[in-house]
């Protein structure tokens, strides 16, 4: 698989992040070349496998919901960049 | 400092020392040798009066195999007293609201915590110069590197700056570390120690385990952090490991695994020639060796980085600068602080594994590769189950060559990705591995091997390794360290 300038692009539109022109060149180079190497799993037929996205099998855990103390405001705003009454202040989001 | 911590332990109990002087004593250290080394980002200043408490639980009675040990925790274990920073500018600072279980468990065992240790950012990486708070020195050759991403853990307890660490194994983040700096490390069954509060890099092979000198300290430290925990939903029910039964040398009718198509083309002969030597060491404490061959070998590696980077790029959502880390000083609107405060705040190998990953996930392409990736897991799943149907254990070298020099390993990232040939299969799978330390090459630089059970077998894994270490003595030599760094030595070889 070849990774052009336009896809380098259009990936990192999706990853929310901004790539310096250098950064770009870099990044192309080196997804390309990490894809081409992967392309060796296309050389095992794996149309009757069952894809494995977990290996420890458990599924679904529940638990009885029960009333339990949880982390004070003040911890959980204690790293933000900007707080108002009590709350995380974002930019505005909505024109 | 160099001691175990069952050394310690001894000490404690027969009154030579206390945990307060311990602790101390390794604080000591470290000021005298991290500014070479830079195996920790940040000191517990607290320590003493931390071990002091402990000091007062062990007049009390408190028993148990780390009550009084000081330990290095890897720094992407969360800690409510100590920054937790993934060794990245995103999180540089940032305090949890709460402790990692593991951290929890280690607190009422007892066990005193120094720092939290140096990390390839946010884990990726296998030579911990990645990392954004500066890269950490091999203490076997300044000049090398540690190994990673665990690289500040192993090089706090190969230096004598503490005995026994936490590391966090993904794709052999602790099993190689050991192997370059001569120690022996543990990467637990998927489920056996609980991921609450390990900061997620790649969320279905994440695994915290412990790093020390010798088997039986990291028995210790597994029997304490390991357990079902109801906070971390992947965790294993009914773990409770009792390694006291396996610290013995009787290996009679233990049959271990050598895959010859591990021993090929690839690996440095002074490593293949320690792993044969180790087998015949096997064979001598009274354990039977197969040669076999290991299907599916040369598919894990892309497997592996298709996988442990699509949840990367997932996991790695959350870093939005918003609700913690950093954040730029200027932007101008929503999007703006997103961008800005990525791009500024991860490191070039962090991005790139955030491309991959979400490339692998992006729309055409996630059956190619995510799907892809995820069904040559369940083919090696299989393989690795066809071996343990016949043998208690495989027996394997680490990495293919011993610790690479500084600045070597960088530029290319493929060939970095494929040192990691293997580490990462256990990693798919979920299977416990241990490392330890079998041989030194020629230029003084330790050689590691591995050995590989089915899910839940550290018991037996624990008996293979302490029984070697009682016959062999790699694993009691120690570097000898530097106070200051010899810079004109460094300065000739880059002129070289």
């Amino acid at each position: 698989m070849e990774i052009d300038a336009k896809m380098v692009e259009y990936v990192a539109e999706l990853s929310k992040l901004r790539l310096s022109e250098d950064e770009k060149v870099l990044m192309q180079q080196d997804l390309t070349r990490v894809l081409q190497y992967m392309d060796i799993l296309n050389s095992l037929d794996t149309s009757a496998v069952q894809p494995l996205t977990h290996v420890s099998g458990v599924e679904n855990v529940l638990r009885e919901d029960v009333a339990a103390g949880s982390f004070g405001r003040d911890k959980i705003l204690q790293n933000a960049i900007a707080v108002e009454d009590g709350c995380f202040k974002v930019p505005q989001t909505v024109e | 400092m160099q001691q175990t911590a069952k050394e310690l332990k001894a000490a404690l109990a027969q009154g030579k020392t206390t945990a307060a002087a311990a602790t101390a004593a390794y604080l000591e250290e470290i000021s005298k040798y991290d500014g070479v080394y830079h195996a920790y980002n940040s000191i517990n200043t607290a320590a003493v009066e931390d071990a002091a408490r402990v000091d007062e639980r062990l007049a009390e009675g408190l028993t148990g195999l780390l009550a009084g040990v000081p330990i290095a925790i890897k720094d992407n274990i969360a800690t409510e007293n100590l920054p937790t920073t993934c060794s990245s500018r995103i999180l540089e600072g940032f305090m949890s609201p709460y402790n990692a279980t593991v951290i929890e468990k280690l607190a009422e065992a007892g066990a005193v915590i120094l720092g939290k240790a140096n990390m390839d950012e946010f884990a990726m990486g296998s030579t911990t110069e990645t990392s954004y708070t500066g890269i950490t020195r091999n203490p076997w050759d300044e000049n090398r590197v540690p190994g990673g991403s665990s690289g500040g853990s192993a090089a706090a307890v190969a230096a004598g700056l503490a005995p026994v660490a936490l590391g966090s194994d993904t794709g052999g983040s602790i099993r190689q570390p050991c192997a370059y700096c001569g120690l022996t490390g543990i990467k637990p069954t998927y489920g056996a120690v609980s991921r609450y509060g390990l900061l997620a890099y790649g969320s279905s092979l994440d695994q915290i385990g412990p790093i020390a000198h010798n088997v039986e300290d990291c028995a210790a430290v597994l029997s304490v952090i390991a357990g079902y925990d109801e906070k971390d939903s992947t965790s294993a029910e009914g773990v409770q490991f009792d390694f006291a039964a396996a610290l013995n040398d009787d290996l009679r009718g233990k049959k271990i695994g050598l895959p010859t198509n591990y021993l090929g083309e690839g690996l440095n002969p002074e490593i293949r020639a320690a792993i044969l030597a180790a087998c015949e060491k096997f064979t001598e404490l009274g354990a039977e060796i197969e040669e076999f061959e290991m299907p599916m070998m040369e598919y894990a590696v892309p497997a592996y980085y298709i996988i442990a980077s699509a949840e990367a790029s997932s996991n790695l959502q959350r870093y939005d600068g918003i609700k913690y880390g950093y954040h730029p000083e200027s932007f101008t609107d929503l999007e703006d602080l997103y961008l800005t405060t990525r791009s500024e705040g991860f490191g070039f190998e962090v991005k790139r594994r955030i491309m991959l990953g979400t490339f692998a996930l992006s729309s055409g392409y996630y059956d190619a590769y995510y799907q892809k990736a995820l069904k040559v897991r369940t083919l090696i799943r299989q393989a690795f189950d066809a071996a343990f149907a016949k043998y208690d254990a495989i027996i394997s070298p680490v990495a293919p060559t011993t610790a690479p020099r500084l600045g070597e390993s960088l530029s290319d990232p493929l060939a970095m990705y494929l040192s990691d040939i293997y580490t990462v299969s256990v990693n798919l799978i979920g299977i416990p591995a241990i490392a330890l330390p079998c041989g030194f090459d020629s230029e003084n630089m330790p050689i590691g091997m591995q050995l590989l059970g089915k899910a839940m077998s550290e018991e037996t894994l624990v008996n293979l390794g302490y029984a070697y270490q009682q016959h062999t003595d790699w694993h009691l030599r120690t570097p000898e360290l530097k106070t200051e760094l010899n810079t004109e030595i460094e300065m000739q070889k880059e002129a070289e």
